[in-house]
């Protein structure tokens, strides 16, 4: 821990301590994301600092039996710290994004509470920078989408969902048990017990085209939720690896897509492995990328690509004749 | 020593926070404890040391004559009403959105900027309680290397050098950093080619590094990092393309389009649509990937762009 850290902390933590006389240990360790054991550090620098002269009437009174025995603190004996330090431009603009990316699938009513509390802070905040010098994009469901898919979280019902299915480029209909809203990446998701698939899924909220809330209670699922943390790599880590080389038109994908390795051609071109959970994705980013990518392994992994763009072609032979060569 | 260097921190800010008035150096140097075994020159280094750190925690340290009679020593104060954090009375649901922020950033120090500005607002009386917000997750992530650098120089205003994914050198006032599909973006004005510009950080091919003091440029009074993040987004539509599309298939350019006729004749199940597009380059990949569930009738250029990268793809896999 570093002592700017510590600082930081302990200036919010002793007028906290001044209007939360007798608290626990533990409620403050968890209201300031520290442990006990850091909390504890913390109490006992404080007890050394105080008013100039330093004298035991000078210094903060923290009474360390109760500390030790209850596990609840006492503080007194200083005046001076009754209001926490103003924020700082990096607090305060780190607290904005924070709140904006919520706002962005908060749905129409949490919505405006979201704007409210912006802003009392940008207000609070007073003479900081522009609180506008980084934004967050989400890309997430239409308001109308948006409130339903809440509404089913909050009240705990089953949903009625048309999906668009990106990689299979198909819509389909599906009843699910809404779990969790999340945002990862630009992107927000609902994720739901399915009960077509019989299991957890992930449904990209912007591809969510139509969703009626059901009279239906939802069930309780013993699953484990993704954890954001690890991103979707994660996720990822046990599916097949497909290698291609990459023209440079085409290289940006490395970019987009969590990939395992990767060398760079004198060409400019990469390339790239990454790990393909859904044979159907790798066939429309080969077909999207035209031509642009190869796949060096494994063997036959294109086929199917190349196999589609074949009959497309046929299809327009037909259609349209020569018109179209 | 941690424990040590914040007592003391500590103790110099309670120090200038209760005197009121301008206090030289030297009384500091006798009122806070943690200087009294320092030499001169420890001394004179500690307590700069101190006051940076002080104030790149936002404590404003102001410095003045503390005797109009004698101003060849500076002193120095802070006053309460700059130091503390203005009433702020949030609401039960003003405060639980709050709460869900706390664990939004996925990023360590972005993520400690959020904890200490929230338990400032606890300590201000606001009690932030996500749990009935608990299902909602947004959460934003910062994994290019040069992230930190250069969220700091935004905040700062401190130059920044760094070399770009053309092997070109570069020295960028940043005004403002923007996060799109996941991926950062940082813009200002590029020193050596005065102009605007936008890089995207994970192609920076090593990490930003400051080249100048704090405070060294204004960012523009009427900067809009929205509409310039707007031109990251694909283009409007401008023109519209006529296609086949198979029932069932392609569901959002489907859903993107208009119902119309044409005059070609197809097979059974395919129903024919207006689309408009912004980019033609654009709308060529994204159609390509549908392969024959959609057909492009209108315009002809579209249609090459489409039939060429279908036979691109066709021929790969084929020659190899």
């Amino acid at each position: 821990m570093t002592s700017r850290a510590q600082v930081r902390r302990l200036l919010s933590l002793v007028p906290y301590l001044r209007e939360h006389d007798g608290v626990a240990m533990t409620d403050v360790a968890a209201a300031f994301g520290i442990n006990v054991r850091t909390l504890r550090e913390d109490l006992s620098v404080l007890w050394m600092c105080g008013m100039p002269g330093l004298t035991p009437g000078d210094l903060i009174d923290i009474d360390m039996d109760a500390v030790d025995g209850e596990g609840v603190i006492h503080l007194s004996n200083a005046d001076y710290l009754t209001r926490p330090l103003r924020l700082s431009a990096d607090e305060a603009l780190a607290l904005v994004l924070a709140l904006r990316t919520l706002r962005e699938i908060a749905g129409p009513g949490k919505r405006e509470a979201v704007d409210r509390a912006l802003k009392k802070l940008e207000a609070a905040a007073g003479n900081l920078p522009a609180t506008d010098q980084a934004t967050v994009a989400v890309t997430a469901a239409r308001d109308d989408i948006q409130a339903r898919v809440n509404d089913g979280l909050q009240r705990r019902k089953r949903l009625d969902l048309t999906y668009d299915v990106a990689s299979r480029a198909e819509t389909t209909r599906r009843m699910v048990d809404p779990l969790r809203v999340f945002v990862l990446d630009g992107y927000g998701y609902l994720e739901a017990w399915c009960y077509n698939a019989g299991g957890l899924r992930t449904f990209r909220l912007d591809r969510i085209a139509g969703i009626e809330v059901t009279a239906i209670d939802a069930a309780m699922h013993e699953v484990e939720l993704k954890d954001l943390s690890t991103g979707w790599f994660e996720a990822l880590k046990d599916a097949p690896l497909v290698t291609l080389e990459l023209q440079p038109s085409a290289t940006w994908i490395a970019e987009y897509y969590p990939t395992e390795a990767i060398t760079t051609r004198p060409d400019g071109g990469l390339i790239v492995s990454l790990h393909v959970t859904d044979p159907a994705w790798l066939r429309s980013l080969l077909l999207r990328l035209q031509g642009g990518a190869r796949v060096l392994s494994p063997p036959g992994a294109g086929d199917s690509a190349a196999e589609a763009a074949q009959e497309a072609l046929d299809q327009y032979a037909v259609l349209l004749g020569a018109a179209a060569r | 020593m941690a424990p040590r260097k914040t007592e003391r921190i500590l103790n110099l800010t309670i120090c200038l926070l209760v005197s009121g008035r301008y206090l030289p150096k030297s009384r500091i140097r006798e009122a806070v404890e943690g200087y009294h075994n320092l030499s001169d020159a420890a001394f004179e280094r500690t307590f700069e040391r101190d006051k940076d750190e002080l104030r790149s925690l936002g404590v404003p340290i102001e410095v003045g004559s503390f005797d109009p009679l004698f101003d060849d020593e500076p002193g120095y104060r802070i006053l309460s009403s700059e130091f503390a954090l203005p009433a702020i009375d949030l609401d039960a649901e003003e405060a639980a959105v709050v709460g869900v922020a706390a664990r939004v950033w996925r990023h360590a120090s972005m993520a400690e900027s959020t904890r200490s500005a929230i338990a400032k607002l606890r300590a201000a009386g606001v009690e932030p309680d996500a749990s009935q917000l608990a299902s909602l997750e947004p959460s934003v992530q910062a994994s290019e290397p040069g992230f930190e650098v250069l969220w700091n120089a935004v905040l700062d205003r401190a130059r920044v050098s760094f070399t770009y994914r053309d092997g070109s050198p570069r020295t960028l006032e940043a005004w403002g950093l923007t996060s799109f599909k996941g991926r950062w973006y940082v813009i200002g004005r590029d020193v050596d080619r005065a102009a605007t510009r936008m890089f995207k950080l994970s192609r920076m091919t090593d990490l930003p590094r400051r080249v100048s003091r704090a405070g060294s440029y204004e960012v523009p009074a009427d900067l809009d990092l929205r509409r310039l993040a707007r031109s990251l987004a694909p283009r409007e539509p401008t023109e519209t393309a006529v296609l086949a599309i198979r029932a069932g298939k392609a569901p959002a350019l489907a859903r993107r389009g208009e119902p119309t006729t044409s005059d070609v004749k197809l097979p059974a199940g395919f129903a024919v649509y207006a689309v408009g597009f912004g980019d033609l380059h654009s709308a060529a990949e994204e159609i390509t990937q549908y392969a024959a569930d959609v057909v492009v009738l209108e315009p002809a250029e579209l249609r090459e762009l489409v039939v060429r990268g279908l036979t691109a793809v066709a021929e790969s896999v084929a020659a190899a």
